[in-house]
């Protein structure tokens, strides 16, 4: 089953991306964090390293992930996502951390 | 017409301000990745279009943009540093060891030949390669892995390898300085090294003249001298006449000798600038005094260059890698401030300008002269 996941980005990785407002993915199987994110980063390579680093796959220290009013960034990231991102009723926010700056 | 291209990094993004050959009237362009610190812009000797950026941050990492239409356009390339093998353990500021990660690009050092060569410093210290225009990025680890690094230490910017400096008559020799550990030396391209700091004394660390160990902040030579290298170390200017083996002090008449920057003339070997800085714990110009000083004896002997420079109130830092020179015939000298200035002088320094005035914090600044 395919899905068709929203993806709201910060400023930054917009602008790496070259993307203008919401990246739209199509997500095979389960939708999860990792498999979102695969599929970001499939789509848009220049975002490899900068959401999760290269070597552990972690997520980078300062980057958060929201979605349905809930930190989603320390759940595992083979968790399903909330089923209203699943369905492409709510995106999913990629956040850097607010750290000043 | 003639003319030059200086390439400015700063803490929220990169400039690149272009004039012709009188240096008086510039043009500015930015700020390219707008928000990112650029820790180094640097140009192809082989290929003046060729410009390669170091672009990070603590949110979302490392980049490495490549334009190659001088600077107009810019395109990521690779950005993955992974160290060749598992690395262990340096000292953290309090002597207790810490493991070795990547943290960011320091320094870019363009082949003089090929475009698609690029050499990268790196922290935590190591130095890699690109050899297929910014593709992939491969270490040269027999530098991390000399017997020492467990022994390095981080200087207060991190421990970072911001100085490669290749012989450019030899590509197989080069030097390379890292915050704090020293100078290391390789003639082979790379696979081996060592330290090259015999000379150096530095307070604040347990032997003041260990093989390893010292602040070393920046280095300079000449291209048609270079066995003559010249050194700003946190505390003295020095000099090598046996491309690093060994080092003596040069700092003479200077009114402090701690510092970041030092640079040659583009014609004149013997010719060297600093800026002197009051102190490790007071990093703005002493009194107050933006002077650049110049030497024409290749040292100890030191005069103030102040002419469009501020004589008061001028409390900005010039970082390590913030000075560089052209090559036309009326040699000019630039460097750039934390307070956002980037003055040039087209005469070697006796006129000073500023190109600009309100940029963000000024990490680099390097300078291509162009046909």
């Amino acid at each position: 089953m395919t899905a068709a996941v929203r993806v709201k980005l910060p400023t930054h990785l917009r602008r790496l991306a070259r993307v203008d407002g919401e990246v739209r993915l199509d997500v095979e199987g389960a939708v999860t964090l990792a498999a979102v994110l695969d599929a970001l980063e499939a789509r848009h390579p220049v975002l490899r390293g900068a959401v999760r680093d290269h070597t552990t796959g972690r997520r980078r220290a300062f980057v958060r992930f929201f979605a349905c009013e809930e930190d989603l960034s320390h759940a595992p990231p083979g968790d399903p996502l909330p089923d209203a991102v699943a369905r492409g009723a709510e995106p999913l926010l990629v956040v850097g951390a607010m750290a000043g700056g | 017409m003639t003319g030059v291209r200086v390439l400015v990094g700063t803490r929220k993004g990169a400039f690149v301000l272009t004039a012709d050959g009188a240096r008086r009237d510039w043009t500015v362009d930015g700020p390219f990745f707008p928000g990112w610190e650029i820790y180094h812009v640097a140009g192809s000797p082989a290929d003046p279009d060729r410009i390669w950026a170091s672009q990070s941050g603590g949110w979302f990492g490392q980049q490495i943009q490549r334009s190659d239409d001088g600077g107009r356009t810019w395109d990521a390339v690779g950005n993955e540093f992974t160290y060749a093998t598992v690395p262990g353990t340096h000292q953290w500021y309090d002597g207790t060891p810490h493991p070795w990660e990547f943290a960011r690009v320091w320094h870019l050092s363009p082949s003089a030949t090929d475009p698609d060569t690029v050499l990268a410093g790196i922290e935590d210290a190591a130095l890699f390669r690109s050899v297929d225009g910014g593709g992939t990025w491969s270490e040269l680890p027999g530098l991390r892995e000399h017997g020492s690094g467990p022994h390095w230490q981080p200087g207060a910017g991190g421990m970072c390898l911001h100085t490669i400096l290749p012989d450019p008559r030899d590509e197989a020799r080069m030097l390379v300085a890292i915050s704090a550990a020293g100078v290391f030396r390789t003639e082979d391209g790379g696979k081996s090294w060592q330290p090259a700091n015999r000379g150096l004394v530095s307070d604040g660390i347990p032997d003041p003249d260990a093989e390893v160990g010292h602040c070393v902040h920046k280095l300079a030579l000449h291209p048609d001298r270079p066995e003559t290298v010249y050194m700003q170390k946190h505390w003295d200017v020095m000099r090598s006449d046996d491309f690093g083996r060994n080092w003596y002090d040069i700092g003479g008449n200077l009114p402090t000798d701690f510092g970041f920057v030092v640079d040659v003339h583009a014609h004149e070997p013997d010719t060297v600038f600093v800026l002197p800085i009051t102190s490790d714990a007071e990093h703005f110009p002493p009194e107050g005094r933006l002077r650049v000083y110049r030497s024409r004896t290749g040292g100890h002997e030191w005069e103030p260059l102040t002419r469009g420079l501020p004589q008061q109130h001028c409390y900005v830092d010039v970082l390590r890698d913030a000075m560089a020179v052209d090559s036309l015939d009326t040699c000019g000298v630039y460097f750039g401030t934390t307070g956002g200035q980037v003055y040039a002088s087209p005469d070697a320094g006796e006129n000073w300008a500023p190109i600009v005035r309100d940029l963000p914090a000024v990490l680099s600044v390097t300078v291509q002269t162009l046909p």
